[in-house]
């Protein structure tokens, strides 16, 4: 039977995700509609900064989360803007925007920095608490994490099973056809580049205000580019991709876990870990080779249905209309 | 003709130039700060001594070296966010080169020299090779890479080349004094480096402009299906280019660690490699801009830490004001095509 | 429905597209659209369909003026288009396509949906799989769920935008049925092709268009023989010319089969030699690019041999072609035959000669300089060659090309040229031709293929036919070929 330890840090751990769970599905939305917003680590940053300032000042945490969201809605359009209606590389904007977010949340929060402030209350939720293993794990958090929880099923539902939903999955792949029912592809760019964007900043606002409360100059070490990067693994799939998001911060804790048993392999080991697993991941999925060879390896014997969703499973190929835009005639 | 579009692209630097100084003025403000004051100091604070000046020459180093090769990848149409770690992977060469190697400073000074453009080099290569054949997009190659980077670096400064009282974040022991670049008097600016620098940019130019293989590349960025077509081996080429810039980066990085810190310290790279992208986007990829981008950035980045010092106000107004620049820069021209098409 | 199309105009540039043409076309018949390539069906068919708008005219639909657009106004007024290339979404499943645009809440009702699509498949002998994914289905397939989609939608009026290309023969075969039993319903079908044969079958009137123009317009019966007539020029007696001096074979296929996802070319063998010119003939999409392409390198050939200047080059690379001198001319002169965005002059630096590391530019200047003196382009060793128009493109092309060739393959060398440039272009290639370059080259026109080639081959539905002696055929014969009748 699992010790009680190991059952409190695998839910830590899950608590300690909720935040790239966020960020990665924000981003999922925002690249299946078409648009690639790489200012992800500078706009975490400055969302969480502004989170929490304006709990701090306002001392109401509603306050802090919805500027949060609103910050990552604001830079998330800039991008979506100098892409579509200024005609500029999506890159080049997100990733000036990465910088200049980062340095403006560094700056501005500087009256802010290690300074205790407002924490999203623990609230175990009574009676599913108390489910053996799965309890304690799951629902022992405060609201933000089960609010990634909601997140997570909420994106899957939108998806796979919503009109709004479908129109999103078209204007990401193929934009002119979009256009030909009727559906204005841009506009709706804007609308889910947007909605993306306040997902990123509620990223950050869970990692000011729940995960690694309060500020400090680059708080969220580099959650920005794992969340880009787990959209790529996670096949732009809200399920996968908030399963990449446990696994990464399973990983990140797991050195810190695995460490005392081997004593000589080096910290840093654990620490690049990831990012190489990272690599290794990407190769696998964006190479042809293996959605060609998955396909053709699969024996025909299995039944279309299952034979179907696997390789909708191990699906690497990004929205065909990715990065490009659409103007109508 | 040309005097007009020389004439707009003027007047479009001029405001994207204006809104970054408002938008900075509006920040400062928000913060608390006399606008004046803090620009005075970012701007002025490179100059107040010959020491400072000197300042500016060891931050334009890296910076020079980082555009002149990214220059090359952007040419080639590549986008090389893994300058980053190509950096780290040179000081670290020239690191194990200047600790592992004894000998009098006239071997140790070309052979970190080279150990850096070699480990640069290889790293940038290890990109190209998974954008190449693994197929990853060379954005998430490089990020990977540059994480994978700093974490070696962290192991082999906790670890094998850890000073013997102990590691600490301070880095390695300092190298032997062969293996220090030698300072101009009254400055912490070495000349070689600098020469280095320059010439790496000049070369850079002249490559773009002026060589077959320059054009190549371009051809390769603008048209890849059609270079192919002229029996152009793409894929050889894009190789190269990364090799080539992961070497300057390298370089740059092994500049960090002879000439500025005298040893291998976590996070060597310092943010150059990104800041480089910056300086390279806003020259508009032109490699006769970078030397004057260098110039004004390095400035800021000399006088930003006075902002702490005098003003605490947080340093990093620098950084805003650099990528807002930028920022400013591809919006505005952004829309001053859009109105020119509307003309049309 | 009926439709009328009144004075429908429209231009490109300088090119006019859509020249006043006036179109009726009556409710509950299939009603044929003809014209070769550049005639301007697709043109008056996007602007029908609410892609395109015209810049004068006007569209009645049962004697109501309309104005349309955009496609989704299109359909509401009741007009869907089929295109050649579906557009649909190829990573979505079928019944996800089939649902996109339709009016409907929040919530994806999927299986009222299935039952519709199911509904509407029986009635027609559609076998589609709801929950495949487009991307994997046949072109015929797509085109079945695209019908489907359309007629769900209430429209009234469907236009074709050549439908049998790259279908099977039973699923042609269940489209016309289909079509008719619409047709009987009362559903008005337009029917864009250049498959006379086809069109004799199916329609009840056809339109034929000729540079932007009606040519003319035969009621059923008609025989392909009336609409060759409207569709291609008369043309003139052929001049005579030198027999071609003929040398080694320049290249040979022996039995070879290219295959592209939408069509095959089989069993090709076929011998072309030095200083001979062969005109690739017949309709768009029938297998003549793939016969260039494998001789240019670009495409593997399946199975058989293929020989350049006596060396074997199955499975060689593309650049052991290029070493054998051979050089392949595209049709899509900015992307795929020159850099879109690098000067005249760095062309010829790119391509050109040795000379080390270092690019003379006074020398590349000079050599660029005599190029568009020698080649009469329009433009400046500095010009852009985005910026020079398309004839320009096409000589610019030409002008690169090395010195000595064994094989030169050209896409329609002279699309969108005007005569004088054109025949400039005949000039240079019979050039060639004397110093003992094989010449193949594809062309929709007619006086083209008859005037400057030796032989002749016709290509119809991926089948070579044997070479004829260009002397010895007529431009109307010629069109009867392609037509698809046998000689």
């Amino acid at each position: 039977m699992l010790s009680p330890l190991v059952i409190d840090t695998i839910g830590s751990l899950v608590a300690a995700s909720s935040p790239l769970v966020f960020a990665g599905i924000g981003e999922v939305l925002t690249e299946r509609v078409g648009v690639v917003n790489l200012s992800l680590d500078g706009s975490i940053l400055l969302a969480a900064m502004a989170g929490f300032a304006v709990a701090f000042v306002s001392g109401s945490l509603l306050a802090g989360v919805a500027a949060a969201m609103a910050v990552g809605a604001l830079v998330a359009l800039i991008v979506a803007y100098g892409s579509i209606a200024l005609g500029q590389n999506q890159v080049a904007v997100g990733f000036v925007l990465t910088l200049l977010c980062a340095d403006l949340s560094s700056f501005l929060g500087m009256p802010f920095v290690r300074i205790p402030g407002p924490t999203v209350p623990h609230w175990p939720i009574p009676g599913l608490v108390d489910i053996p293993v799965i309890g304690r794990i799951l629902f022992n958090h405060n609201a933000m994490v089960y609010l990634s929880y909601v997140v997570i099923v909420a994106a899957w539902w939108f998806l796979a099973h919503s009109r709004p939903g479908l129109q999103l999955r078209a204007v990401g792949e193929r934009p002119e056809a979009a256009y030909a029912r009727g559906i204005d592809a841009n506009r709706l760019r804007y609308v889910y580049t947007a909605v993306g964007g306040a997902f990123v900043g509620l990223a950050g606002a869970a990692y000011s205000l729940s995960v690694k409360i309060g500020w400090s100059h680059g708080h969220t070490s580099g959650m920005g580019w794992i969340a880009l990067a787990i959209v790529i693994f996670g096949g732009w799939s809200p399920l996968r991709v908030a399963l990449g998001a446990y696994l990464f911060g399973a990983l990140k804790s797991l050195g810190s876990i695995l460490q005392p048993t081997m004593p000589h392999v080096p910290t840093q080991v654990f620490q690049a870990a990831p990012f190489a697993l990272m690599i290794v991941a990407l190769v696998l999925v964006s190479g042809e080779a293996t959605e060609g060879a998955a396909r053709r390896r699969l024996p025909a014997l299995l039944p279309v249905r299952l034979r179907r969703t696997i390789t909708g499973l191990l699906r690497g190929t990004p929205p065909a209309g990715l990065g490009k835009t659409f103007q109508p005639d | 003709m040309k005097a007009h579009l020389a004439g707009r692209r003027a007047l479009l630097a001029l405001v994207a130039i204006a809104l970054t100084f408002v938008s900075s003025t509006i920040i400062l403000l928000l913060a608390g700060a006399n606008p004046l004051e803090a620009f005075g100091h970012l701007l002025t604070g490179a100059f107040e001594s010959p020491r400072k000046l000197g300042d500016v020459a060891v931050a334009a180093v890296p910076l020079l070296l980082c555009s002149a090769g990214m220059l090359v990848t952007f040419a080639a149409g590549l986008w090389n966010i893994g300058v980053e770690g190509q950096m780290v992977a040179g000081a670290v060469a020239a690191t194990w080169a200047a600790l592992a190697v004894p000998a009098p400073a006239g071997v140790m000074i070309p052979l970190t020299i080279v150990a850096g453009l070699a480990g640069g080099a290889l790293w940038g290569l290890l990109a190209g090779v998974l954008k190449t054949y693994g197929h990853v997009h060379e954005i998430f190659a490089g990020l990977g890479l540059n994480f994978v980077s700093m974490a070696l670096t962290n192991y082999l400064i906790f670890g094998p080349w850890k000073p013997p009282d102990g590691a600490t974040m301070s880095g390695t022991d300092p190298f032997p004094e062969a293996a220090w670049m030698p300072v101009i008097t009254g400055t912490r600016a070495s000349a070689i480096p600098l020469l280095l620098a320059v010439v790496a940019i000049a070369a850079v130019y002249v490559m773009l402009r002026d060589t077959r293989w320059g054009l190549t590349l371009k051809a390769i960025g603008l048209n890849g299906q059609a270079a192919r077509r002229m029996g152009i081996n793409d894929r050889l080429h894009v190789l190269v280019a990364f090799a080539v810039c992961g070497g300057l980066a390298g370089l740059a990085g092994a500049v960090q660690a002879t000439a500025v810190y005298h040893r291998l310290i976590p996070g060597i790279s310092g943010g150059y490699g990104y800041l480089s992208q910056l300086v390279v986007l806003l020259s508009g990829l032109r490699a006769a801009w970078v030397p004057l981008v260098v110039f004004f950035f390095s400035v800021v980045q000399v006088g930003s830490p006075r902002l702490e010092l005098r003003m605490q106000v947080d340093s990093s107004l620098g950084g805003v004001l650099q990528a807002s620049l930028v920022l400013f820069f591809l919006l505005v021209n952004g829309l001053g095509r859009r109105l020119e098409r509307r003309r049309e | 429905m009926k439709i009328e199309l009144r004075d429908i105009t429209k231009r490109f540039g300088p090119v006019v597209a859509n020249d006043g043409i006036s179109v009726t076309i009556e409710g509950g018949t299939i009603h044929g659209l003809l014209g070769e390539n550049g005639a301007g069906k697709t043109t008056l068919m996007k602007i029908l369909s609410g892609y395109q708008s015209c810049d004068a005219g006007s569209i009645f639909l049962d004697g109501r003026a309309v104005r349309l657009r955009s496609p989704a106004e299109a359909i509401t007024a009741g007009i869907g288009m089929l295109h050649q290339d579906p557009l649909d979404i190829p990573q979505l499943s079928v019944l996800d396509n089939f649902m996109l645009g339709r009016e409907g809440g929040w919530r994806l009702r999927r299986e009222a949906a299935r039952a519709t699509l199911r509904e509407l498949c029986a009635r027609f002998g559609f076998a589609l799989d709801p929950d495949a994914i487009v991307g994997a289905l046949t072109v015929g397939e797509r085109q079945q769920l695209e019908l489907v989609r359309l007629l769900s939608l209430g429209i009234r009026a469907i236009i074709l935008d050549e439908p049998t290309t790259g279908i099977s023969a039973p699923q042609k075969a269940l489209l016309f049925e289909t079509l008719q039993r619409l047709a009987g319903e009362g559903l008005t079908v337009v029917f864009v092709s250049h498959k006379l044969d086809e069109v004799g079958q199916l329609c009840s009137r056809a339109t034929v268009l000729r540079r932007g123009r009606v040519a003319g317009e035969v009621r059923a019966p008609f025989t392909a023989d009336e609409l060759v007539t409207l569709m291609f020029d008369q043309c003139l007696e052929r001049s005579p010319r030198e027999p071609a001096c003929l040398g080694a074979p320049a290249v040979e296929l022996r039995d070879a089969s290219i295959c592209t996802y939408r069509i095959a070319l089989h069993d090709v063998s076929i011998s072309v030699c030095a200083g001979e010119v062969l005109g690739l003939a017949g309709l768009e999409g029938s297998g003549q690019s793939l016969f260039l392409q494998a001789c240019a390198g670009i495409l593997p050939i399946a199975s058989g041999a293929i020989t350049v200047a006596g060396r074997e080059m199955t499975r060689q690379p593309y650049r052991r072609y290029l070493e054998a001198g051979v050089a392949f001319v595209p049709a899509a002169r900015l992307e795929e035959g020159l850099v879109s965005g690098l000067t005249v002059r760095e062309h010829v630096a790119l391509l050109g000669d040795g000379g080390g590391p270092f690019i003379r530019w006074p020398h590349a200047d000079a050599l660029a300089a005599d190029m568009i003196r020698t080649y009469n382009i329009v433009g400046t060793p500095h010009t852009a060659v985005h910026e020079l128009s398309g004839g320009n493109q096409q000589r610019a092309l030409l002008a690169l090309l090395p010195e000595r060739l064994n094989l030169l393959l050209m896409e329609h060398p002279t699309r969108g040229l005007d005569i004088e440039s054109a025949d400039w272009v005949w000039s240079r290639l019979l050039q060639r031709r004397e110093q003992g370059t094989a010449i193949i080259f594809t062309s929709t026109d007619l006086d083209e293929l008859v005037e400057n080639s030796d032989r002749i081959v016709v290509f119809s539905g991926g089948a070579m036919s044997q070479p004829v002696n260009a002397c010895d055929i007529t431009c109307e014969e010629l069109g009867h070929l392609i037509g698809g009748r046998r000689p």
